[in-house]
This record gives structure tokens, C-alpha cells and sequence, in this order.
């Protein structure tokens, strides 16, 4: 009726208090010990990086989206949280400019160009480290001595050395579990301090933000197949960025099947990848196109996936 | 133990606090009353009282030859005004007929106890049922008597009463179930009667203990009834989920509780069987939930069918904040008005008046594809697909990922943290599927 102010509008009236931007803005406080560790252990670098990759990327999304015409939506939080997550996965001694480019390429490339937030396909912050690691192999592929050093490390040069992965495909030396459990080893920014990375997945899980379904069977597939082939599964578990890609790049819900059983079979894809190309691969570590490959077939999973309807009969052939 | 429940559902803030403690209070006779002649699944009835005349509480005046129907009864005795279009809550303007209260209540002569109930045959109580204009006063409005005969070649097995009450802010059942304990029994025993079964289970939400004890208190001594606590979740008082719950039968796609061999009734509507079997009066009042935070007083109101919403406003005191939205039934599932110069039908169970401060209305985000939708499904569909065939126009594949099967709880769009409009996508579906098949016979 005219003038009685009465709001109409179709049910449900009453909503959860948890939004998208709620969300994102959980997963980058979830990224924050996994960001103090990475200052911790590679110093005042990382948090240049993380601040360049994060402001590459928002402003990257707002210029694109004023640009084209588009809301401008960068209070969502999600492109914050892919600059964060990729200065999370380069080396710390990377040159920021660098750094920015595999931001830009993140957001412009990965996420823009396939419609936006929701619609891409891959992780964009992994497509922007996998862009890095192919046009800048040496510098993506340089690894510092923590600050707070450990003595066991083999040491090839004044700062350089070689992450865990490496030390043990090709030279057969195993990082002592405290090292990789607290971060004292080379590495990517944010994936060395198995502990930080899980305080901050326990506070996801906590929040009912992720599932434990992917990290839970990607990270198991790992420990099982690693085992399966004779190396130590904790090992394969601690090092490299399997902690950090199950729990905060594997369960990026834009990639991965929104199905409860694809999401198990997912991660179980992305475990033997994983596991498969540290054992075989040309690479040391495949975290990153274990998840990227598992993207690909993200909608595939989800088709078969979808679940029996309740009082679905079935069918009788 | 772990309580019995359903797979999928969300938590909702349940908002009870301000009225499950009230007892249910008669509101004073309205001054006038506005009785849709279609307030129920099925067909509309047609006026059998004309302008001027003279009815008393009880008196039937509509009813309608079709097969599936409920006939409607003054509720007040007084003068017809108007027989006339009169809007509803559900959103149509109905042929309503217009009584004036002649502020005497006198009652019909039909109504007075009945004897002989114990000889009623099947056929007989449900004769009294339809007569009565009983249906489901869960808010589905389906007349009662249907649903008690089952198809041929099949049978019931159970009967379930319905007191989860898992709707937010509504508490109509919750007190029925404590202070007319043994009302509902009553209630239990005709229907069982009625459906020939041995077996009776009323679910209740375990917030509710209250009510559970004084279920178990009525019924002692007749093992044939037993009060089943629940898991507090909504939508635990959705039919398929609710037999799920308590007895792990699943009631097919497309199929009816007779299909498991159970029959649904929400425990008000067994106080109303008791009342038409026993007393011989016809629905003609209900209890009614009256919140929100611009209500002054809210409670629980025993109301004349056919008041108007708004002077049941004024009997809880009026508002204290300007309403922002009325809403017929509870924040899930409920209808929004435009107006509350609206009739309380059988199907209101509850008038929501929220203000500014909970209406916030958001503007939908991109879909994240979290799942959550999926996850709390009740009916494990895939709404963000259904939504999103629904934008794009593409109703076969709707249908194919099972539009029709959804029961519009409205979980889907409570958990949506991008606040997409999914079920309100799904329902357009239905709409357009249905009205398809319909062109196409």
C-alpha cells in the first residue's frame, strides 16, 4: 500500500550475520600467524611483499572494474586476500616488482578475465605464482637462510640455501620435524611454519568457514602415497607449501566442487598429484600444480558428484 | 544420545524469548470480522449466507461440492455486511465475507458435546473433520479429512503429530502442547481412530521441555502414543523431514507421507480435531503468535478466524517502533504484507511485526560457490545450480536437478553469505515449470 512503508519481499526475512566479505576478511586475520611467521623468519621483506601484492591487486581489481564499467567490489575483501596468498607462496628475496607483476596477472588474468569473483576457474593467486615461476625461474627459485638459522642446513653460499623438498630429492638430507614444524627452514614466505599455518586453518574450521573434507583427504592422500613409495610421510606432510596450499588454496571455494563427496574426491586428486610430482616430477614440489590441475576438473568432479536428492528412488534400470 | 534429526538445515536465531512463556490469552470479541471463503489448499468456497443475515458462532456459511475443500464458519455471531473482495495474506484480494459482532458470541445450536464417540466409525469422524473445516494449522492449510483417507492400496501405519515448531519467533504450538497437554492426546486418539492405526509419535524440539513433559504426563498409561524430543534445527517441522527424524523413512520424490505410510499433523490441529469431535465446534478461532520488536506486548493469542490483523495489533498493546515489515507466519517461510488490513486465516500461526533495525535489506554479491547452500539443503539439492538455470531461463534443467522437490525452507538463503536470492530463484522455477506442464496438456 502506498505510504505504509511496509518492506515486501519473499522469505526467508531473517539471515545469518556471516557474509562474503566476513569471509574473506576471516581467511586474511586466518593468514595472519603464517604472515608473522614469514616476517619472523625472512624479516621486514616479506611484509613489503605482502604489502605490494595486496595493493597490486586491489588496485589492479578496481581500476579493471571502473575501467569496464563494472561495481567496483573491492571491499569484498577477495582480491586482498589473493595478493596476500601469493606473497605468501613466492620466495622472500624475490624483487617486489616482480612480486607485483604475478599480482596484476593474478587479478587481471586469472580472475577478471573469466567474469570475476566466482567465476574463474583456477586459483588466481596460484596461476599468478605458476605465471612467476615460468617467466622468472631464478629468482622464483632462490632460497634465503631464515634469520633465526638452523645449523643443520647445508650452506651453499652466505645466504642461500635450498628448501627442505630439495635438500631431500637431491641430496637426500631430511630436515629435523621441530625445523619444519616451527619454520625454520627455506622457503616461500608463508609456508614454512607448519604452526602458524594451522593455527590460522583451526580458526577457519572454528568459524565454519572451510571444511575439513579437502585438507583432510588431500593432505592424507599425500601421507598415504608418500608412504606407499618409502619416504616419510610427516616429512612430506611439514615441508613445502602442502599445509598452507590444503588448507587456504585447495579449499578456495570458487575452484573447488561445492559437492561434499567432490570435495573428498578432490582433495584425494590433489593428494596423489602432489605427492606424485615431488616423488617423479621435474619439480621438487607440486603443491601448486596439483591444485591448479584439480581446478581444471572442478566442474567435471562436481557433475558426478551432485548429491542423491532426498526420496530420490533409484532408478531401476 | 544424540537427538533425532534430519541431514542438512541451518541454526536460526530462534527469537522465542518474548512469548514462549506467555500463556495463550482469548483476545476480546473484534468488532468485525473478515472470513475469506478461501483460506485452504483446494477449492474456494461459495457464500451460503447473503447480506443481512443473522449467524452465530459456528455457523457454517461456505462451503463448496468439490472433492478438496474446507468449508468456513462464523466465528463471531452477528449481522453479514459484505460479502465481498477483501485482501489476504496471501497476497490476493479473496471473496471474503464481512461479519459485524454483535459482541454476544451466542453460539450455534448445532454446537454441544457429542455423545457416542466411541461408536464413530472412520468414515464418521472424518465426515465430522471436513465438516468442521479442519485443516493443517502449521500454515499449509490442508484440509485435514484429505489427507486421512488414503489412496487405494494404501495404508498408514503411524500417525505423527507435529510440534517441533522450528519456525523462529513462533511459540502458537509451544503452548497449546503445555497447557492443553491432554487436548492434544485427545486429538492424537480421533486421528489414530480415524487412519485405523495402533501407533502414535509426537516429535518436539528438544528446546521445548516444557512441553515434552507435559506431553508424556497426558499421555501416560497409553503406550500406543510416544513423545519423540528432537534436535533443534530448522526445518525439523518440514513434513519428510520431520518422518526422517522419527521414524527413518524416507517419503519419496514427488510422493506423499502415505507413500511411507504415515500421515502429518501439527499438534494445534489435533486440539482442533479434539474440539470438532468432542464439542462439535467447528474451526473458528486459533491461537496466534504476536511478536517482534515494534509489538508492544507481544504473546500468544486465542483469535476469532477472520480478525483483522491489525486490531489484533491493538489488543497486544500496538507498536512501540514503526514496523518495517509484517509478516503473516515466521521469518523463514513467512508472507510479508503490504498492509495489516488483513484477516487472520486458519493457515496464520503467527504476526511478525520486525522494524528497520532487522529489516536490512542487501544488496545480492557474486556467488562464491562455498557450498553452503548444497550443505544445509534439507532436500539435498544443488540451489545455486537452480537459482542460477532459474536467471538463465533454462526451466528443463531446473526440473532436471529437481526444482519441484524443493520445499522452499529457505535455508538456502538464510546461509548464502553473498545474500543471493536462491530460493526465491527456485520458487520462480517451480512456478514456471508447473505453469508449463499445464500449458502443455
Amino acid at each position: 500500500m502506498e505510504g505504509s512503508g511496509l518492506i515486501v519481499s519473499s522469505s526467508p526475512h531473517q539471515h545469518t550475520t556471516v557474509s562474503t566479505p566476513m569471509i574473506m576478511s576471516d581467511v586474511i586475520l586466518a593468514l595472519m600467524p603464517a604472515c608473522l611467521a614469514g616476517v619472523w623468519f625472512f624479516g621486514l621483506k616479506a611484509l613489503f611483499m605482502m604489502a605490494v601484492c595486496v595493493g597490486s591487486a586491489v588496485i589492479t581489481e578496481a581500476v579493471l572494474q571502473k575501467v569496464s564499467g563494472r561495481p567496483v567490489t573491492v571491499r569484498d575483501y577477495s582480491a586482498a586476500v589473493t595478493g596476500l596468498l601469493l606473497a605468501l607462496v613466492v620466495p622472500p628475496d624475490l624483487p617486489l616488482w616482480i612480486g607485483a607483476i604475478g599480482s596484476i596477472f593474478s587479478i587481471a588474468i586469472a580472475k577478471f578475465t573469466f567474469g570475476g569473483l566466482g567465476q574463474n576457474i583456477f586459483n588466481p593467486a596460484l596461476i599468478g605464482r605458476a605465471f612467476l615461476l615460468a617467466s622468472w625461474p631464478v629468482f622464483m627459485t632462490k632460497w634465503r637462510w631464515p634469520i633465526h638459522e638452523a645449523s643443520w642446513m647445508p650452506k651453499f653460499d652466505a645466504i642461500t640455501t635450498a628448501t627442505p623438498l630439495v635438500l631431500m630429492k637431491y641430496m637426500n638430507i631430511k630436515a629435523p620435524y621441530a625445523n619444519l614444524f616451527f619454520g625454520q627452514v627455506a622457503g616461500c614466505i608463508g609456508e614454512t611454519s607448519a604452526l602458524a599455518i594451522l593455527l590460522g586453518a583451526a580458526y577457519l574450521i572454528y568459524q565454519g568457514h572451510i571444511s575439513i573434507r579437502i585438507p583432510i583427504s588431500f593432505i592424507c592422500t599425500v601421507a598415504v602415497v608418500t608412504a606407499l613409495f618409502g619416504q616419510d610421510p610427516l616429512f612430506h606432510i611439514l615441508a613445502g607449501g602442502l599445509l598452507l596450499g590444503a588448507f587456504f588454496m585447495a579449499t578456495d571455494y570458487v575452484t573447488s566442487p561445492v559437492t561434499p563427496r567432490g570435495q573428498i574426491i578432490y582433495g584425494i586428486g590433489c593428494g596423489v598429484l602432489v605427492a606424485l610430482i615431488r616423488l617423479y616430477g621435474g619439480y621438487p614440489e607440486g603443491v601448486c600444480y596439483g591444485i591448479l590441475i584439480m581446478n581444471a576438473a572442478t566442474a567435471l568432479v562436481e557433475r558426478y558428484t551432485i548429491p542423491r536428492k532426498f526420496g530420490e528412488v533409484k532408478k531401476v534400470a | 544420545m544424540a537427538l533425532r534429526t534430519f541431514k542438512g538445515g541451518v541454526h536460526p536465531r530462534y527469537n522465542k524469548d518474548a512469548t514462549y512463556a506467555k500463556p495463550i490469552k482469548s483476545m476480546p470479541s473484534p468488532g468485525k470480522v473478515v472470513i475469506p471463503l478461501h483460506q485452504h489448499t483446494g477449492a474456494p468456497c461459495e457464500p451460503i449466507v447473503k447480506v443481512g443475515d443473522e449467524v452465530k458462532v459456528g455457523q457454517k456459511i461456505g462451503d463448496s461440492k468439490a472433492s478438496l475443500t474446507a468449508p468456513v464458519h462464523a466465528s463471531v455471531s452477528g449481522k453479514v455486511k459484505a460479502v465481498m473482495k477483501h485482501p489476504q495474506s496471501s497476497g490476493v484480494d479473496g471473496l471474503s465475507i464481512v461479519i459485524e459482532s454483535d459482541g454476544l458470541d451466542t453460539q450455534d445450536e448445532s454446537i454441544r458435546p457429542r455423545d457416542n464417540i466411541e461408536n464413530l466409525s472412520s468414515e464418521e469422524l472424518i465426515g465430522i473433520l471436513r465438516e468442521a473445516g479442519i485443516v493443517g494449522l502449521g500454515g499449509a492449510a490442508f484440509p485435514t479429512y484429505f489427507k486421512l483417507k488414503p489412496p487405494a492400496g494404501k495404508a498408514f501405519d503411524t500417525l505423527l503429530l507435529n510440534g517441533a515448531e522450528c519456525e523462529p519467533y513462533l511459540s502458537a504450538d509451544h503452548r497449546l502442547m503445555v497447557e492443553r497437554p491432554s487436548d492434544v492426546a485427545a486429538g492424537a486418539r480421533l486421528l489414530m481412530k480415524a487412519i485405523g492405526v495402533e501407533q502414535a509419535v509426537i516429535g518436539v524440539e528438544n528446546n521445548k521441555p516444557d512441553a515434552i513433559s507435559a506431553l508424556r504426563e497426558a499421555v501416560r498409561g497409553d503406550d500406543r502414543i510416544e513423545i519423540v524430543p528432537l534436535g533443534v534445527k530448522y526445518p525439523q517441522g518440514a513434513e519428510k523431514q520431520l518422518i526422517w527424524a522419527i521414524l527413518g523413512r524416507e517419503v519419496p520424490s514427488g510422493g506423499l507421507p502415505v507413500d511411507v505410510g504415515v500421515v502429518v499433523n501439527n499438534v494445534g490441529t489435533a486440539v482442533a480435531v479434539k474440539e470438532a469431535v468432542i464439542d462439535s465446534m467447528p474451526l473458528v478461532k486459533r491461537v496466534v503468535t504476536v511478536t517482534g520488536s515494534c509489538v508492544r506486548e507481544p504473546g500468544n493469542l486465542m483469535v476469532p478466524i477472520g480478525t483483522l490483523v491489525s486490531d489484533i495489533i491493538d489488543a497486544c498493546g500496538g507498536t512501540q517502533l514503526p514496523p518495517k515489515k509484517v509478516i503473516i507466519g515466521g521469518p523463514m517461510m513467512g508472507i510479508a504484507q503490504y498492509t495489516t488490513d488483513i484477516p487472520v486465516t486458519k493457515g496464520t500461526s503467527g504476526i511478525l511485526l520486525l522494524s528497520a533495525k532487522e529489516v536490512v535489506v542487501e544488496e545480492p554479491l557474486a556467488c562464491i560457490r562455498c557450498g553452503k547452500c548444497v550443505e544445509s539443503c534439507p532436500m539435498n539439492l544443488m540451489p545455486l545450480w537452480i537459482a542460477g538455470y532459474q536467471e538463465a531461463g533454462r526451466f528443463d534443467d531446473c526440473e532436471r536437478l529437481g526444482a519441484l522437490d524443493c520445499i522452499e525452507c529457505g535455508c538456502c538463503s538464510f546461509i548464502c553469505p553473498s545474500r543471493r536470492r536462491l530460493v526465491q530463484g527456485i520458487r520462480v522455477a517451480k512456478a514456471e515449470i508447473r505453469a508449463r506442464r499445464n500449458a502443455g496438456r
